[in-house]
């Protein structure tokens, strides 16, 4: 009799042991899902801004046409890679940072431009964006890490083995020399 | 992230339980001195210490905002406090952004509110903004917002209730103690005493002299703990702890209090509005030396909780601070970043003051007119006419 309930017992703990785990793993899913929805937010906001600036940018640049016209490429397909997988769309967002810091430099060449008050609200605004982007890129991968631990991690990689949980990708910025934002001043 | 608020949680709770412990055993003895009733003193201490917990929960960030004179900005008012808040959000994974304010007052501080992540606020005195380049303003709001994240504000002001309502026992206790004597002791005269008496009466004096200083030292110990987590989250979250570092240097170097800082506010402080120095300092402050903060800030090799955990550990030789949950969730490197200073063009002291000036004086309703000759003009809410002369170049300006 008393053996019936030392499995009993076990059994429920197990039970609530495992439960516990596969709702903190689905916790962390979210957060991760979370997490992901503040980049795609940032990330939008920045693909609207450009147009804007390429625009405003345009009239006064008359020698730039190639920058000018990696940028507003590089968006594109940035935008197109929007549905496509984390790291496709990491190496999209990337390029289009590079081709961003170097129009920025470019930018200093023409005093003009920057004295442009549309121009200049523009370019603040993509700085602060940038900024956000890498928080929230940060927070991200600071949740993936988490979550990638505990699938990974016994005991809580058996709960996730069994009910299918797979880890996630980091959003990675590839070439070392695009993990800074584009150098950007305020005037 | 999770799984250390949880066990920060655990151990802080086992202290307030504590706290919480003390308080009943003083109602109990105050009782049976007083109302010849430990029942009824239990229940007076109760009674206290709901209502003052139910005005810290629902009014609390409010009555303490308005004691220090705070104004709430938008991001118009201070762009680049706004953004560095906002992005701090973002690193930590706030749900909402949380309210910002700006205290009128020169001395360098800056503090978090708010009973849940919902309602919460960071301030900052206009002094520090002044002072503080982007990084270093980064690492303060990273610190403020890590208390709100780790859930710090609810804990503290929680802590804090309870030991406002030992010490507010034991004060009174001991006024009608001496000035009325104790209502057994009336009549004891007639009917005799007892032995158990005076022992009572011995334990409700020494609980009345030692449960607001026990109190008070648990109160510091959870506070302490909570400052060194705020450290470490906040250099988890800029990847630079260099920034809180130097600010914290900055502020320690002010010799300027906070005007409306108290005993009962002054854990909320990013540093401890009290400057007076001491021996007993380590055990009877809110917060751990700044120093110290600074050098284990200084000393980490990498933005985790496990390289802040190691730093500390580097310079105290004994046991963790960062609790072991925590510790392995978070394994694997994470570097520290550049300075981003320059990058956003860094404003110049003195354009900063007149950045943050020009805040204040437009939160109390003041009108702003440049004038042509380059005289910058403010104008009173009072004022009822719709030009003003210029007193230096004596032109006419329209106001709007």
């Amino acid at each position: 009799m008393l053996a019936v309930w030392i499995i009993i017992g076990i059994v429920v703990i197990l039970a609530i042991v495992f439960v516990s785990t596969y709702n903190g793993l689905v916790g962390k899913r979210n957060q991760v899902k979370n997490a992901w929805s503040q980049i795609d937010v940032q990330l939008k906001r920045r693909h609207d801004l450009i147009p804007n600036l390429v625009e405003t940018a345009k009239g006064y640049m008359h020698h730039e046409r190639e920058t000018l016209e990696a940028v507003t490429k590089a968006r594109n397909i940035a935008q197109a890679a929007s549905s496509g997988g984390v790291g496709a769309r990491a190496q999209a967002e990337s390029e289009l940072t590079s081709a961003l810091s170097r129009l920025l430099v470019v930018v200093e060449r023409y005093p003009d431009l920057k004295a442009n008050q549309n121009f200049l609200s523009l370019q603040e605004e993509l700085t602060a964006t940038e900024n956000r982007i890498s928080f929230s890129r940060q927070f991200y991968n600071d949740s993936v890490l988490h979550y990638n631990n505990k699938i990974q991690m016994f005991p809580s990689n058996v709960v996730a083995n069994m009910t299918g949980f797979k880890t996630s990708e980091f959003f990675e910025v590839t070439a070392p020399a695009e993990r800074e934002a584009p150098k950007v001043s305020f005037q | 992230m999770w799984e250390q608020i949880r066990s920060n949680r655990n151990k802080s709770i086992i202290l307030v339980i504590g706290m919480g412990l003390l308080l009943f055993v003083l109602g109990y003895f105050l009782g049976l001195l007083f109302l010849d009733n430990a029942t009824g003193g239990l229940i007076i201490a109760l009674i206290i210490w709901v209502i003052m917990s139910l005005t810290a929960y629902f009014q609390g960030d409010s009555i303490l905002l308005s004691i220090s004179k705070a104004r709430k900005i938008s991001r118009e008012d201070h762009p680049r406090l706004y953004n560095v808040v906002e992005e701090m959000k973002i690193a930590s994974g706030l749900e909402k952004m949380p309210d910002i304010y700006i205290i009128d007052d020169p001395a360098l501080n800056a503090f978090a509110t708010g009973r849940d992540i919902k309602h919460a606020s960071v301030a900052i005195t206009s002094g520090l903004l002044q002072k503080l380049n982007r990084d270093e303003l980064q690492g303060v709001i990273a610190h403020e917002i890590s208390h709100i994240k780790n859930r710090d504000v609810l804990l503290m002001s929680m802590c804090s209730v309870l030991l406002g309502t030992i010490v507010i026992l034991s004060w009174y206790a001991s006024r009608i103690m001496l000035f009325g004597g104790t209502g057994r002791s009336r009549r004891d005269r007639s009917s005799g005493g007892g032995g158990a008496q005076l022992i009572i009466m011995l334990i409700a004096i020494v609980l009345m002299i030692f449960a607001p200083i026990f109190a008070k030292l648990i109160y510091f110990a959870i506070s302490r703990k909570r400052e060194y987590l705020a450290d470490a989250s906040g250099a988890l979250y800029t990847r630079y702890p260099e920034g809180l570092a130097s600010a914290l240097e900055k502020i320690s170097s002010s010799e300027i209090q906070v005007q409306a800082a108290n005993n009962a506010t002054a854990p909320m402080y990013i540093d401890n509005p009290f400057r007076k120095k001491g021996a007993a300092q380590n055990l009877s402050s809110t917060h751990p030396p700044t120093a110290e903060r600074i050098r284990i800030l200084r000393s980490m090799s990498g933005a985790s909780y496990v390289d802040y955990n190691q730093a500390y550990k580097n310079i105290h030789n004994t046991h963790s601070i960062i609790p072991e949950t925590a510790l392995t969730a978070s394994s694997g490197a994470i570097p520290l970043r550049s300075a981003q200073s320059e990058k956003e063009g860094e404003l110049d002291e003195k354009k900063q003051a007149r950045e943050t000036s020009d805040v204040l004086w437009r939160l109390n309703e003041y009108k702003t007119v440049d004038c042509g000759c380059g005289v910058r003009l403010r104008v009173p809410p009072g004022y009822r006419g719709t030009e003003i002369k210029c007193p230096r170049c004596g032109s006419i300006n329209q106001l709007k």
